[in-house]
């Protein structure tokens, strides 16, 4: 511990550039966090849901409520994010889009497709 | 033999919960956006059906599966003090249990 202390460190946070596949890494981790936090939520829920038709409709006005808009959002981001991202690391286990300039147009992909459904999960939703 | 296989282990969990997951997201979501439940004697039947409570039980044991590899990766990752890393664990590992217990309590009592 003590000798890894004093390696030089450089972080600079204005000149570092990440890489689109270096964004798609941290995203996926980012959104793995997140849809963590969210499992308590997703259960309580369900159990909700479960408890009679008045839990049921009480759940329902929960997932429609004005206040819960920007957590869903950001959950439907972390989930689609995920998903992709994930599909991703797994075509690369199998060896698939290794190549540098592969794995770059896939991580454009992930991004993109991310950002396409997250936009037409909102738009029908609101 | 059994501490070198854990970060395989771990590796294969975490690849197999995520197929899971996937695919009963992606059938379970299919059949909410076709035949989304009217009522709650509707969403109860479909949950309580035994095809989909196994699969449901699964996918939850999946999640808690997946979270604890990924947690725990990432916690490794950023927490190089042991005793706080130590104790961080636990606590994942206590939380996630404790989840693992909701999810089974709703599953076979809370549905009744």
């Amino acid at each position: 511990m003590a000798k890894t202390r004093n390696r030089p460190v450089y972080l600079n946070l204005f000149q570092i550039r990440l890489p689109a596949t270096a964004i798609v890494s941290f995203g996926h981790r980012v959104a793995g966090v997140l849809l963590f936090l969210m499992i308590p939520g997703l259960i309580y829920l369900l159990d909700l849901s479960l408890h009679g038709p008045a839990g049921y409709q009480q759940a329902l006005s929960i997932l429609g409520s004005g206040w819960f808009r920007l957590p869903a959002i950001v959950l439907i981001w972390a989930f689609v994010h995920h998903f992709f991202a994930g599909i991703r690391f797994l075509l690369i286990d199998l060896d698939i889009g290794v190549d540098k300039d592969a794995a770059r147009r896939s991580a454009y992909l992930v991004h993109g497709a991310t950002l396409i459904v997250l936009l037409v999960v909102v738009l029908m939703q609101w | 033999m059994i501490s070198r296989s854990q970060g395989l282990k771990a590796w294969l969990f975490q690849r197999l919960s995520a197929i899971y997951i996937a695919i009963f997201i992606i059938i379970a979501g299919l059949q909410f956006v076709v035949r989304p439940p009217q009522s709650f004697e509707q969403w109860h039947g479909w949950i309580t059906s035994p095809v989909m409570m196994i699969a449901t039980a699964i996918f939850f044991w999946a999640v808690l599966i997946h979270a604890w590899v990924g947690l725990r990766d990432v916690i490794i990752d950023y927490v190089n003090a042991f005793a706080i890393r130590f104790v961080l664990l636990v606590l994942l590992g206590l939380t996630l249990a404790g989840l693992g217990v909701w999810v089974a309590r709703i599953l076979l009592t809370g549905a009744p």
